[in-house]
């Protein structure tokens, strides 16, 4: 595999300060390959795509995109960012935010390359309202435009951060639906940062699970196991499968707060409790 | 007396190209202005250049190049002390208040004709020279010459940073670049016709135009064309009715078009461009119903509890 990877990372270590967040990540990701990256919020699963986008320096190590160091800009890769709720009033539509996704590093005023902006929208299901105020569409849709957008340029490679976040679950299986479709028809690489492994486990090759500095990769039956999180937790874990469903149990309910981190936009987290009736509502 | 009169005279004349050069400046900006939320900036800004005014009276005695050079000095103080998103306002509001009482204290040292700074303030638009059109006429072109070349890169950083940036757009330099360019617009626009109109001229022509529509581009021309027509609109008034300044119009013209957008809005642009809104109420219906998504291991054990 060595050299034809389309990812590869050796002894890649990430600090911040004097905080560890990683540390000699040795990875292989196949060209075509589909790597969800899971872990706790903290635990630098978004560090791990600026790194591959060129946006931050590793401490140590080295990472290669098709043989080459992350370069910022890259045409061959698409990004789609960790979902954030456009502002209402935002004026743009869905259509110029996919446009800019093609063009917008580019001088000049914005010209008119309809065809494939639509084709592209066509493909992710949007064209019914890629000419609505973004700001106006519900999450999915603008889930789905973000897509979009870092399609249009065909990369190679597609780094996915949190995309289902804050969806309802018809939702959520849509978006991985037509990521899987375009990885499946282009070949394309992708790298699925998620927190929850369900939505995205019928599409996924690998696991990469990322937690207080230590990580494991391998399949999921591999890595989701009481074993290896309990390693890399540094506590007891216990993961069961409950109709075809992967469950990870932090312990005792005081080892809630230790898991069950912070939400990707900062706020932290109330403790849950075993039946309680909290529910978040939908975007 | 008749507007055609009016429109013979040279000093009408120099207004009429004066507040339409501002009005297309300020028209160019606006949308970004509103976008990037830069409002207080360029509040700021305008009211500083009496700051700046005051400093090239003392040292050089030329107001307005003092002003333009002032401008350049308050940028640069933005964007250190407010260079995070939330702090902004708060470091203008700061470096504002400061540097009047500094115009204030330079002015005390001046011993010459002080309306030159006090003009700044409120200008004008019936006093243009002709070396001043050329000010405005320089500044419009540069500002041209900056949105031809960085229109659709600004207006990617504008809108969604993190994807520019991984596009390899450079976000902080480009916001750097606008907030130079809104410094210098807005103190030549505001030594010449007054902080009153620039801040008119600037902000509310596309704070009026996205809300009629979305389309960045339309916007950009909406709000052109409300600028053109408050500055225009208001200056021909002030003819007819000559005891009340042309400031009053114009900013009373410019209000009015942002009141009628706010209200034709609604109509206007959020029911537009969207094709089968039952799907999406269905989807909107289903969002609440649904479980929590966001919280790892402990809400995966919420959604298996239903699914058992």
């Amino acid at each position: 595999m060595r050299g034809g990877a389309a990812i590869e990372l050796r002894g890649a270590t990430l600090r911040v300060g004097h905080h560890l967040v990683w540390e000699g990540l040795d990875l292989d990701i196949a060209p075509g390959e589909c790597l969800a990256v899971l872990g706790p919020n903290g635990a630098g699963k978004t560090s791990l795509l600026k790194v591959l986008l060129g946006l931050l320096p590793l401490s140590g190590g080295t990472a290669a995109i098709d043989g080459h160091p992350p370069a910022r800009g890259s045409p061959s890769v698409g990004y789609v960012p960790q979902q954030r709720a456009f502002d209402r009033d935002l004026p743009i539509r869905g259509r110029d935010l996919v446009g800019l996704g093609l063009d917008g590093h580019r001088h000049g005023l914005p010209r008119t390359k309809a065809r494939r902006v639509g084709q592209v929208i066509d493909a992710v299901g949007a064209s019914s309202y890629a000419s609505a105020p973004i700001g106006l569409l519900s999450g999915g849709e603008q889930q789905r435009l973000r897509i979009a957008q870092a399609l249009v340029g065909d990369p190679r490679l597609l780094l996915c951060d949190e995309p289902l976040l804050s969806l309802d679950p018809s939702s959520q299986g849509e978006v991985v639906s037509v990521i899987d479709a375009y990885r499946r028809t282009h070949g394309a690489t992708v790298v699925f940062v998620t927190h929850e492994i369900n939505p995205v486990v019928g599409v996924i090759d690998r696991v990469l699970y990322v937690a207080g500095g230590r990580w494991a990769a391998g399949s999921a039956a591999e890595v989701m196991t009481s074993a290896s999180l309990s390693r890399l937790y540094g506590s007891h874990i216990d993961v069961i499968e409950v109709h075809d469903r992967i469950v990870v149990v932090g312990g005792k309910d005081g080892d809630i707060h230790h898991l069950d981190l912070e939400h990707p936009d900062g706020h932290r987290d109330r403790p849950r409790h075993r039946g309680s009736a909290d529910r978040e509502p939908g975007p | 007396m008749s507007i055609g009169f009016y429109l013979a005279q040279p000093f009408a004349q120099h207004a009429l190209l004066a507040a339409t050069l501002v009005a297309v400046t300020g028209g160019l900006v606006s949308p970004f202005v509103v976008t990037r939320g830069m409002s207080f900036a360029v509040h700021g800004t305008a009211e500083l250049a009496f700051t700046g005014a005051a400093a090239g009276l003392l040292v050089a005695n030329n107001a307005v190049a003092g002003a333009l050079v002032g401008s350049l000095v308050v940028a640069a103080l933005i964007a250190t002390l407010g260079s995070r998103p939330r702090e902004r306002d708060s470091a203008i509001g700061a470096i504002l208040a400061f540097g009047l009482g500094v115009g204030v204290l330079l002015l005390s040292y001046y011993h010459g004709f002080a309306t030159a700074a006090t003009n700044i303030l409120f200008g004008n638009i019936f006093g243009v020279s002709g070396s001043q059109l050329l000010v405005l006429v320089g500044i419009g072109a540069a500002v041209a010459v900056v949105m031809g070349i960085w229109y659709r890169p600004l207006l990617f950083a504008s809108i969604d940073p993190e994807v520019a940036e991984a596009r390899g757009v450079p976000v902080h330099r480009l916001g750097l670049l606008f907030l130079l360019v809104l410094a210098l617009t807005v103190t030549g626009a505001a030594q010449v016709v007054g902080t009153l109109l620039v801040l008119s001229l600037a902000i509310t022509p596309a704070a009026a135009a996205q809300r009629l529509s979305a389309n960045p581009l339309l916007v950009a021309a909406l709000s052109v064309g409300f600028a053109v027509v408050a500055a225009d609109g208001g200056l021909v008034a002030s003819f007819e009715a000559s005891n009340v300044k042309p400031s009053v119009f114009i900013t009373a013209f410019s209000f009015a078009i942002y009141l009628l957008a706010r209200l034709a809005g609604p109509a206007l642009r959020e029911k537009r461009g969207r094709r089968g809104q039952d799907e999406r109420h269905g989807r909107r219906a289903r969002a609440h119903l649904g479980p929590a998504q966001h919280a790892g291991p402990v809400t995966t054990r919420i959604d298996a509890e239903e699914g058992g």
